[in-house]
């Protein structure tokens, strides 16, 4: 059984006018068909108006299907009554670091998801300074949240999913609005996550460097998956990409054009490294 | 900077009071309160003013922190006194024009002035010395009975506190609007008051719209963080009276008992 199941997910958001009749329908979400399994990392790509954030908020019971079903551990997220598990399974990180702290000092923003879900106190304790420990925050739990870089007050975001004991964590864009450096911090913690904790990851972006270490990509287009594979097969069509309002990582890109005026190089190329690799191999330096 | 404002003073230190429990503090400024009151003969504001000097002392807060809590009220002060001065009648001692000084009215003045110092001085060292969240902790275990009269306890106490956490992102958003207004050729120093007022305008509807966008995606996160009210909620520090909550309520009860001994066998 597949940890989070989208069986032919459609949503659609209504535009009323003043009068409440309705203006027009956008179909955000179109027809989607995505499973998620036990320790993925998953990347949702898409430029602007894709529909990426709109999917990945049914991932959680925040918005329900008007069509199809999403599955969580077997339960469909429409069950009223399976609400607090299916979000306690799978946790969420927005885009603004500051809309979703809620506490005045770290460690009590880290433990309010605990504290909702009614975990005795000192179970609280232990689970925040092993979240706060786990983003690497733990030196920071008495400061206030306000004090803090973009990238750390997205750290102790993920560190208050983490006390909530999550399967799997879905970050909506959680880079969007940091400066390279807290990027940085964010794509390592989450790839630590996932690597050493087993924690499923499902990162929605449109950063292309950032779903280099996911081992499944979804390219979204006009709320339909566009393209499926891992990174390397995505970055192979540069061009369709770019239709799309995507650019593929600089390396992917130069290695691509030096296929076209016939350099023999593969077409699978990522890095920066690989691609000089490549040069040289075929130059015949090494 | 704009963003050093803190609601409620807290002055961080780590003191006796500090470390009570925020129901003992709340409660014990009560009770002060209703002395000052109680009080009506020399000996009662002496007891009043130990008690008062006592606590700031055991607080560790200098002095000039709880004087600058008098500040907003000197107009009131001012006002307060000269109100009682010139309209209480008795006897005259000095005519001013239409207004007759009496002596009574210099007294109930001076007692009255006194008593909102104690107040404001009182109070001051509840607010200084706990922080806001642990104040609205306090207020909603202290409120909790009136649940039973359907009233929304913890959700006031959680709108007070959200509402303490949004003001640094407020004040945040608004340096922002007003330079981004200054930088489009928007004057928000110069003109009539009129023409400021309508200045105002152009900054204030970004700032509704921008807090009405924060608290929707704060509400967001909040219930995929499983939110979900009061019910069934525990707490990581849950308030528990200690030691010395209860030699503070000792203390505190032998003072409004030395009050109203001074007060019935004066």
């Amino acid at each position: 059984m597949s940890l989070i199941n989208a069986e032919n997910v459609t949503f659609e958001y209504i535009r009323r006018d003043k009068d409440g009749a309705v203006e027009g329908i956008n179909r955000a979400v179109d027809e989607v068909e995505i499973a998620v399994e036990k320790g993925d990392f998953i990347a949702i790509l898409g430029h602007n108006g894709s529909g990426k954030s709109t999917l990945a908020k049914h991932f959680n019971a925040l918005l329900h299907p008007v069509e199809g079903t999403v599955f969580v551990n077997g339960y469909d997220t429409r069950e009223e009554d399976r609400l607090w598990d299916i979000r306690q399974t799978v946790g969420m990180v927005f885009q603004n670091p500051d809309n979703q702290i809620i506490g005045t000092v770290v460690e009590e923003d880290v433990a309010f998801g605990p504290e909702n879900m009614g975990v005795r106190s000192r179970e609280i304790w232990e689970r925040v300074v092993q979240s706060l420990k786990s983003v690497d925050m733990y030196e920071y739990r008495k400061k206030s949240p306000q004090r803090l870089s973009g990238g750390q007050k997205q750290r102790v975001a993920i560190a208050g999913v983490l006390a909530m004991k999550p399967e799997c964590i879905v970050l909506d864009e959680p880079t969007a609005m940091l400066d390279p450096q807290g990027r940085r911090e964010i794509m390592s913690a989450v790839t630590e996550l996932n690597r050493k904790e087993g924690i499923t990851v499902i990162l929605i972006t449109h950063y292309m460097e950032e779903v280099l270490n996911a081992n499944k990509v979804f390219v979204m287009d006009k709320g339909r998956i566009a393209m499926q594979g891992t990174p390397r097969q995505i970055f192979k069509h540069a061009d369709e990409l770019k239709e799309i309002g995507l650019t593929v990582p600089v390396a992917a890109l130069f290695a691509g054009e030096l296929r076209k005026r016939g350099v023999d190089i593969p077409d699978d190329i990522l890095t920066t490294e690989e691609l000089v690799k490549e040069i040289c191999r075929s130059l015949r330096i090494i | 900077m704009l963003r050093d404002i803190t609601l409620g003073q807290y002055y961080p230190t780590d003191s006796y009071i500090h470390r009570l429990d925020p129901r003992t503090k709340i409660t014990g400024t009560f009770i002060y309160m209703i002395s000052v009151f109680l009080i009506r003969d020399i000996w009662g504001y002496i007891a009043a003013f130990l008690f008062l000097a006592f606590m700031i002392r055991v607080s560790h807060v200098p002095v000039k922190f709880m004087v600058r809590g008098l500040k907003g009220i000197f107009i009131i002060l001012i006002f307060t006194a000269l109100f009682n001065v010139f309209f209480t009648p008795g006897e005259v001692l000095y005519s001013l024009w239409k207004l007759d000084i009496t002596r009574e009215g210099i007294k109930v003045a001076v007692r009255m002035v006194i008593r909102l110092v104690f107040l404001i001085m009182g109070s001051s060292v509840m607010t200084l010395t706990t922080t806001p969240n642990n104040l609205t902790d306090g207020l909603e275990r202290l409120f909790r009975p009136l649940k039973r009269f359907k009233l929304p306890v913890h959700e006031i106490a959680m709108m007070m506190s959200i509402a303490l956490g949004f003001i640094p992102i407020l004040v945040d958003e608004l340096d922002k609007i007003m330079k981004a207004q200054s930088a489009r050729g928007a004057d928000l120093e110069n003109g009539k008051l009129s023409t400021r007022i309508r200045t105002l305008i152009p900054i204030l509807v970004p700032l509704f719209v921008s807090a009405f966008r924060h608290a929707g995606d704060l509400a967001t996160a909040m219930e995929a963080r499983c939110y979900h009210g009061g019910e069934g909620r525990t707490r990581m520090k849950p308030l528990r009276y200690g030691k010395q909550d209860y030699s503070a309520y000792t203390v505190i009860i032998l003072y409004l008992v030395t009050v109203i001994a001074i007060a019935v066998m004066l």
